[in-house]
């Protein structure tokens, strides 16, 4: 990605006040008016002495750092916001439009092709542009599509006269009800049709039914975000038992693609694992590697095949290494679940961390190490046992004004 | 009928106490002696134990018992020993090796000296006590240093010795250490006569002639006085190695490494103690140096009382220092490993067959594997882990 000699530093000095505006700052008005003032802004500069020799114009500079500001400031995922609705449709859409255009330029400015600029070129070249040194992710400049930024709205329900659209506002919560009710007109349909082959004497109990398995039904805050309203969890215990009850008829595998738009598929986990082939060695004695990190150890192994159950660790005996029995039983348990324990020889090097986190590194070394020597089924009981997953626990921070990460200073009345 | 069986069955069990569930055995338990298994062996005399015995737990007889160890084992072997209501000793390779030496050496020439030693835990004083059965069934006299660490560290009362200026003095440890000898060598302490005429103090003396019996008695009484009276009978037990009655002798002790090094005692003006201004190191020393014929010195190195050394030495270079490398110099190497499988696969039926093992995973082969992962074969390891289990 070649940049440097495109963007010169002042369009780079003036892209990056925009970030003067702070994300905590959510205001719609800040939304529109501010871009119009930082435009207004760099119109101004424009006229002064600054040349670049990108294909911009003012007009699309304002659009890009505009774009800039607004998508780092609006993070909020507020469905169906208490009040009128922030923004307009044709706000958002002219949004879309400049996202488009500012995506453009930005695959001119990376000198990328603009037709097959992806939305992760976008968050590498900004991430390039704009290093930053926060460490929240939210907090970081970013640029993604409107639809994506600004939270889903209804639009206005109800027309000129006052009227309301739909026959059900008056409920509170149109989307659901409507749903609830096509639900249900769909189970009766599928009752009638069942009632007609029974009238022809076509019915029979092993209709073909949809295949549930994998999927899982969609989760209250995804449904939230379809209808684009609250939902409580009893409505949400509704919907659910009413679509079990369409399932539960034999016919349902006529409303399927019903069905199916309300479940989600589950992913497989186990397929996630990666496991290295096996290595010999110049005796056509199967090794592997593996290594493991806790909390600040990090352990590497090196497993041999056809051993004794020798392990040394950093060159002593593991007995003398670790002389506290539950750090042994750590390094025992995955050769112990996988029953393989006097198969293999151990040479482990382990660094960093107190004696529990060093036995934790090495067990997860261990057991990523065996993936290459066991089938499909025997990874995923391990990964099922929690040997495959590192633990993410770490030290909490301290805060300021207590005296460590939980415990406050005693608290003295007077 | 059914249900008196039942009762009598139910107050039979806490009798046993077998909570496994083996009924059969424990009801044949209370019935057999001393019945054939695969890791006893009837040969409890260590002379005529052989390699056929090797891995196989002889028992020492209970009679025996107190008089052969009164002090000198593992504390934990002791309080195993009190609860097996027996005493049983594993016969290991390093022992039978030191057994067969002994029997052949030449006791005309100058003192042997063999050295055991191996990792924390694998059984070195274990092996040392076994010889010491051994000397005692051979009609030896047993001069058995239980842990020269136990008088270099945690002393309490240092006095300075009445005989040599310099030299501190410690009554308590002379004295306990005084009393356990003549527990251990009733016999020889009445046959043994003195050679020369010893002065305690301005009332009291020993004279020429008398058995050692009265000095040892004296010494254990005067409690002042027990360090001069450790090193004069050293003394004269050196002098009298090969002596007329056939009176053989030997010297074993227990962690010599202590014996050289640094101590922990200071002096009054908190400078340290070395280990040559201790009276009973000083002694000891002069018996472990080979002038003497007519005996042995067995000797374990102990990494586990000894002071300032790092966990992992265990060889005799590291452990003794150069100093006492030197003055052992020259010996026997006698290197004690871990368990090998048989000994390993005879301490586990021990356990299961003393009922030690009662978790009901612990008796099938898997907890078998775990075991010996977990302990690695180290016979103290083991031993720690079964207690719980």
């Amino acid at each position: 990605m070649k940049c440097s000699n495109i963007v010169t530093q002042m369009q780079m000095l003036l892209l990056s006040t925009y970030f003067l505006f702070s994300p905590e700052r959510r205001t719609a008005n800040m939304a529109a008016s501010g871009g119009r003032t930082v435009g207004s802004f760099l119109w101004k500069c424009g006229n002064c002495c600054f040349n670049f020799n990108t294909v911009s114009s003012n007009l699309t500079r304002q659009v890009l750092s505009r774009q800039l500001c607004v998508s780092a400031v609006l993070h909020r995922k507020n469905l169906a916001a208490a009040g009128p609705e922030k923004f307009s449709e044709e706000f958002i859409k002219k949004q879309v439009e400049e996202f488009n255009i500012g995506k453009r330029h930005l695959a001119n400015m990376m000198g990328e092709d603009p037709e097959t600029f992806t939305q992760g070129d976008i968050n590498r070249s900004i991430a390039y542009l704009f290093p930053s040194g926060l460490f929240d992710k939210k907090a970081k400049p970013l640029m993604k599509h409107p639809d994506e930024v600004f939270p889903k709205q209804r639009a206005v329900q109800w027309g000129a006269d006052g009227r309301p659209f739909h026959f059900l506002f008056y409920t509170g919560k149109q989307s659901y009800y409507s749903l609830m009710h096509d639900t249900f007109t769909k189970a009766l349909a599928v009752e009638k049709h069942q009632d007609r082959l029974r009238g022809k004497d076509l019915f029979t109990q092993d209709a073909k039914q949809i295949s549930l398995v994998g999927s899982r039904w969609l989760l209250k805050e995804e449904l939230e975000e379809l209808l684009v309203e609250t939902i409580s969890e009893h409505d949400y215990a509704r919907f659910i038992q009413l679509m079990e009850r369409l399932l539960s008829l034999p016919y349902c595998s006529v409303e399927e693609d019903f069905v199916q738009r309300y479940r989600r598929q589950l992913e497989i986990q186990s397929s996630k694992q990666q496991v290295q082939p096996l290595q010999y060695d110049q005796h056509g004695v199967a090794y592997s590697t593996g290594d493991g990190r806790r909390k600040t150890a990090m352990g590497t192994v090196l497993l041999r095949d056809s051993g004794s159950g020798s392990i040394s660790i950093n060159g002593t005996n593991y007995v003398h290494y670790f002389p506290v029995l539950q750090d042994r039983e750590q390094l025992m348990f995955p050769l112990h679940f996988m029953e393989v324990l006097g198969r293999f020889d151990m040479q482990c090097s382990v660094s960093g961390g107190g004696h529990s986190s060093q036995a934790g590194a090495l067990r997860l070394a261990i057991s990523r190490a065996m993936l290459s020597f066991l089938s499909e089924g025997q990874v995923e009981t391990m990964r099922q046992a929690g040997l495959l997953t590192p633990d993410p626990r770490i030290k909490e921070r301290k805060k300021p004004g207590q005296e460590g990460a939980r415990r406050k200073f005693t608290w003295k009345k007077r | 009928a059914f249900e008196n069986r039942l009762a009598f069955r139910a107050q039979v069990r806490p009798l046993h106490g077998s909570g496994c569930g083996q009924q059969q055995e424990a009801v044949g338990m209370e019935t057999r002696p001393e019945t054939f298994s695969i890791f006893r062996t009837q040969e409890n005399n260590p002379a005529c134990q052989s390699e056929q015995h090797l891995g196989q737990y002889y028992t020492v007889p209970p009679s025996h018992f107190h008089t052969v160890f009164p002090h000198g084992l593992p504390p934990r072997y002791q309080q195993q020993v009190k609860t097996f209501n027996e005493g049983c000793v594993m016969v290991r390779q390093p022992a039978l090796e030191l057994i067969s030496h002994l029997k052949r050496a030449d006791y005309s020439k100058p003192t042997l000296r063999y050295l055991l030693y191996g990792v924390k835990g694998s059984g070195k004083t274990m092996s040392l006590c076994h010889a010491v059965h051994y000397f005692s069934k051979q009609g030896w006299l047993v001069l058995h240093i239980p842990d020269a660490h136990l008088w270099v560290k945690n002393c309490k009362e240092l006095l300075p010795s009445s005989y040599h200026a310099s030299r501190f003095d410690q009554p308590i440890q002379a004295s306990n250490w005084l009393r356990n000898f003549r527990t251990t060598n009733e016999h020889f302490l009445s046959k043994i006569k003195l050679r020369q005429r010893y002065v305690w103090t301005k009332r009291e003396s020993t004279e020429e002639g008398r058995p050692l019996g009265e000095l040892v008695d004296m010494g254990v009484s005067h409690v002042k006085s027990s360090s001069d009276v450790v090193g004069a009978v050293l003394k004269e037990l050196r002098l009298q190695a090969w002596g007329t009655e056939g009176g053989f002798r030997m010297a074993v002790a227990v962690g010599v490494n202590g014996l050289w090094g640094r101590t922990t005692l200071k002096k009054e003006e908190k400078s340290p103690v070395a280990p040559e201004e201790l009276t009973l190191v000083h002694n000891l020393r002069k018996m472990i140096n080979n002038d003497w014929c007519g005996g042995a010195v067995i000797a374990t190195l102990s990494q586990t009382g000894s002071l300032y050394a790092p966990s992992s030495a265990y060889l005799p270079q590291e452990l003794l220092g150069e100093e006492g490398f030197d003055s052992m110099d020259p010996f026997v190497p006698v290197p004690v490993s871990l368990y090998s499988e048989k000994e390993f696969e005879s301490c586990y039926l021990y356990y299961l067959d003393r009922h030690w093992l009662q978790h009901p995973h612990s008796q099938t082969e898997e907890g078998k594997k775990e075991l010996i992962f977990l302990s690695n074969r180290n016979p103290s390891v083991l031993e720690r882990l079964c207690a719980f289990l």
